[in-house]
């Protein structure tokens, strides 16, 4: 039942597009008033939207296995909250996430910019229109959450296992306000360029957008790598993924979008780049959805796919993107007035270097992430791109990057000079004498490692001093580029300092090192509701007469019957203690992994100081406002 | 500078020295630049299937064969492909993998260059 | 002039890298290695399973006859799939079936053989998985046909009706 509103719920917001695009093209040539009635109809589609997923929920917590989505995802021993996200832990309910989200977007849209031209306005809801549609269709024709079954089956095939977890319940919806979110900027970036809107204002109203997207962006990706280090089984929290490489993409043209804006906002030049980054963020959006979901690349997400679904992304991502050209070239009128006139210390240039290297950055990514794709299609030649390609290409170009983040901001509009000379260079001393120091009692003799923790204590203590000396003057940014920096130390440290020790024990049996011992006393087996869990209990005992005791577990799922194990963490603020356990085949050692991962949390806490300092940033705009 | 000191603390106290493991390091490492074949989204450092445990004892027996990183690199790739690798050797198949983001790093400093620094000094 | 040759490279580099996704959709994305290539056997010593006695493939695999390796374990239940014809391919006069017993326990590898019958002329024991990469191998079971001291033809996953008569068409 729920199953039949919800795609009758679908089609009905289908048929709406209809309505809003008759009513708004019929608006936009008529009167100088906004029709409300547009309004009315966006809202009325979000709502069946709305509808359509409650249906998708409902069936799922019922465990209705007459839908295929359901059946194919679902099983009655899961626990209710697991039901609940394994909606949008498949292709379909994940897709209907996105539709969500995007008329979601545009319906905060149209209430939220009622002090914008009408023209331009009624235009933005019409380039949304058009994703929206292809989004339905896409749903509707490939991707059907609602397909029915017959004969019903008893029971469901159950959800993988590891995305039975709470940080990736919440991980898509956060993470899609982000990367779907990107479409508001696409569709009236577009509209703005065919009507000749772009002003100072314009970019001023963009940029809350902009806000939105980077924030919830940047915050579904550290969900999604938090996720990836407790429950993938290493430590490990970025993989250099196709599908971690495609949230990254969208993630830099949005950053670099986010400086851009801000001298258009301020100086109304570099607008045709403005245009461009808008237009690129979420093509990259599109793009990395095909990517992972077509199935061309392996990764983590790639659901069960036909190629069906991977030719209709690809033919209507290269219908935006031919369609985004089409309005660039025609209609786009480079209206800069200001292009010369700033000296080259300036901030300006200083926001042109930012760019230069984001954009570096994302061509690193895209080009590592498809060029086996285009390899392998010309020479048939199969490659791996991986984690050595984007340290070797990324970590270098990192040094000039943080020296220009702590530098930048000092920086004045049109022409500057550069202020408190003294204390430049006396920090960047201390930073210096301070890295050779920490590196040298750990005898690690590598240049590239003392000058990029150089740079990073650089940033560090510059953005540090600013909170003491700047009294908020632009207290946003400054938390943002200290969050920035803290993550690259506690990164850096967090590989240098990193230990780990991977060995087979047995119960009863001893480890020794010359660190710690490491005693697996007993397992226990615990049934939980829908997995039978093996838990281990190992002893540590440091150097120094710590002890700890760590509580691995190996979980064998019911239903897909697959085997997982669960890290136990023990956190505190200077260090992780992660351990896993493993069954070793045919033999009745397990294998253990264990590591002490400096900093872990740091990587965390810094993430969340760089979006929080976005979100001040937004906040003060509405203040301001 | 009160943070510095806390920081030298800090390290001093943990003390978290990497000697002694020189060995285990080059395993890992190269462990680390070997893709799984069963998980294939993982490198064999990270996956725990049957193969990637076999694929680690293998490279620990080479290196103490006397095998430097490179034999074993080669050594492996005659059993599985390219494909295997992580890190792809710049050669023919990759010369636009490795160049052209550097080519990109390239123009946009030009543009930057020419379009702001010169334009102004005319 | 110059404003209209850039719209045409973009356009054309699009529709470039459409067409390359467009064919980039019809390959598989799971990577096998490449199994046509001819390869040198490996040599190695290992022990043999019921005997425990140490052996080098060098005194089995003897040249001008066909060989066919075969990795497997008890543990492995496409293993008992492809059964009936290593039993098939057993009873052929000009090919002897070599096991390798990967990653198992002796009992269990013994009961396996008394339950299905034993096609194996030999059976190397492979505890820890290392012999079974010096030939390339990344599961079970994959089956490797060897002549003259050259791997012939690699089969990755258990034999079927095909791989079966290809090898028979292989050593006529």
């Amino acid at each position: 039942m729920a199953s039949l509103i919800g795609f009758y719920s679908l089609i009905f917001g289908l048929c709406l597009s209809f309505i809003i695009i008759f009513y708004s093209v019929r608006n936009f040539k008529d009167s100088m008033v906004f029709d409300n009635k547009i309004i009315f109809s966006t809202f009325l589609q979000f709502f069946f939207v709305i509808v359509s997923f409650l249906g998708l929920i409902l069936s799922f917590v019922y465990s209705d296995f007459s839908n295929e989505t359901v059946f194919n995802n679902s099983h009655t021993t899961k626990p209710l909250f697991y039901k609940i996200s394994g909606t949008w832990g498949n292709h379909e309910g994940s897709l209907l996430l996105w539709l969500l989200v995007l008329t979601l977007f545009i319906f905060l849209f149209l209430i939220k910019s009622k002090d914008q031209s009408k023209k331009y306005r009624i235009l933005t809801l019409l380039f949304q229109q058009v994703i929206i549609m292809g989004f339905f269709i896409f749903l509707i024709k490939t991707s059907n959450p609602f397909n029915y079954i017959f004969p019903i089956p008893k029971e469901g095939l159950g959800l993988n296992p590891i995305l039975q977890d709470p940080a990736l319940a919440i991980h898509p919806p956060i993470l899609y306000l982000g990367y779907v979110g990107s479409s508001i900027i696409f569709s009236s970036t577009l509209a703005a360029t065919s009507l000749n809107y772009i002003s100072k204002e314009w970019a001023k109203h963009l940029k809350q957008w902009v806000l939105i997207s980077w924030i919830f962006l940047t915050l579904g990706i550290l969900l999604g790598s938090v996720w990836a280090y407790y429950e993938l089984g290493w430590g490990g929290f970025w993989f250099w993924d196709p599908v971690e490489n495609v949230s990254l993409m969208p993630w830099l043209a949005l950053t670099t979008l986010l400086h851009c804006i801000l001298v258009l906002e301020k100086r109304l030049t570099l607008t045709s780049w403005v245009v461009i980054l808008s237009i690129s963020t979420f093509t990259l959006s599109m793009c990395g959805t095909f990517l992972v979901r077509s199935g061309i690349l392996n990764s983590i997400h790639t659901f069960a796919n036909d190629p069906e679904r991977g030719l209709f992304i690809l033919i209507f991502l290269f219908c935006l993107i031919f369609l985004s050209l089409f309005i660039f070239f025609f209609f786009h009128k480079n209206n800069d007035k200001n292009v010369d006139s700033f000296f080259w210390l300036s901030k300006e240039t200083s926001i042109l270097v930012n760019n230069w290297f984001m954009m570096y950055f994302l061509s690193v990514v895209l080009i590592g992430t498809v060029y086996p794709i285009f390899l392998e299609v010309i020479s048939s030649e199969k490659i791996s791109v991986g984690p050595p390609f984007y340290n070797k290409l990324i970590i270098p170009f990192l040094i000039p990057f943080l020296l220009a983040m702590a530098i930048g901001p000092k920086l004045k509009w049109i022409k500057s000079d550069l202020q408190d000379k003294k204390y430049l260079i006396l920090f960047f001393i201390i930073s210096f004498l301070l890295s050779i120091f920490i590196i040298k009692i750990l005898n690690i003799n590598f240049l590239l490692n003392t000058i990029l923790v150089t740079s990073a204590f650089y940033l560090f203590f510059i953005t540090l001093r600013d909170f003491f000396t700047k009294k908020f003057k632009n207290l946003s940014q400054n938390i943002s580029h200290f969050g920035f920096s803290l993550l690259i130390l506690s990164i850096l440290f967090n590989n240098i300092f990193s230990n780990e020790i991977i060995t087979n024990l047995k119960v009863g049996e001893t480890f020794q090192s010359e660190k710690f011992k490491i005693n697996f006393e007993n397992i226990e087996k615990r049934n939980d509701q829908n997995f039978l869990a093996i838990i281990g209990k190992l002893k540590i005992e440091s150097l120094n007469g710590n002890i700890e005791t760590l509580r691995p577990e190996i979980r064998i799922y019911n239903q897909p019957n697959i085997t997982t194990s669960e890290a136990d963490i023990k956190t505190n603020l200077l260090t992780d203690k992660f351990m896993t356990m493993n069954f070793i085949q045919n033999q009745d050692y397990f294998n253990i992994r264990y590591q002490v991962k400096p900093f872990m949390i740091w990587i965390w806490f810094s993430v969340l100081i760089i979006s929080f300092g976005g979100l001040l940033s937004l906040l003060q705009k509405r203040y301001e406002n | 500078m009160k943070k510095i000191k806390y920081l030298i603390v800090i390290f001093l106290i943990t003390n978290l020295s990497l000697s002694n493991a020189q060995e285990s390091d080059l395993q890992n490492k190269i462990t680390k630049n070997l893709r799984c074949l069963i998980c294939q989204g993982q490198s064999v450092y990270e996956s725990d299937s049957e193969f990637a445990n076999s694929l680690k004892l293998v490279v620990q027996n080479k290196l103490d064969e006397g095998l430097n990183e490179k034999q074993i690199y080669g050594y492996l790739k005659t059993k599985y492909g390219e494909w295997i690798l992580f890190d792809p050797n710049f050669g023919k198949n990759t010369y636009f993998l490795w160049l052209l983001p550097i080519f990109v790093f390239i123009i946009g400093g030009v543009i930057i260059f020419k379009l702001f620094i010169i334009r102004k000094n005319k | 002039m110059r404003i209209k040759i850039l719209p045409l490279f973009l356009v054309i580099s699009f529709l470039f890298i459409f067409f390359i996704f467009f064919k980039g959709l019809q390959n598989s994305n799971i990577y096998s290695p490449d199994i046509n290539n001819e390869k040198d056997i490996p040599f190695f010593e290992t022990k043999i399973l019921n005997t425990n006695d140490k052996v080098n493939s060098k005194e089995i695999f003897i040249s001008d006859k066909f060989y066919l390796l075969n990795v497997w374990a008890s543990w492995c239940i496409p293993c008992k799939d492809e059964h009936p014809y290593l039993m098939d391919l057993s009873v052929q006069n000009n090919i002897e079936i070599i096991g390798l017993n990967y990653k198992d326990n002796d009992k269990n590898a013994k009961n396996f053989l008394k339950n299905m019958d034993n096609p194996y002329k030999v059976i190397f024991l492979d505890k820890d998985g290392t012999i079974a990469i010096e030939w390339g191998a990344y599961g079970v079971p994959e089956s490797f046909l060897i002549y003259n001291k050259r791997v012939i033809k690699k089969i990755i996953g258990p034999l079927n009706k095909n791989s079966y008569s290809e090898i028979i068409n292989l050593i006529k």
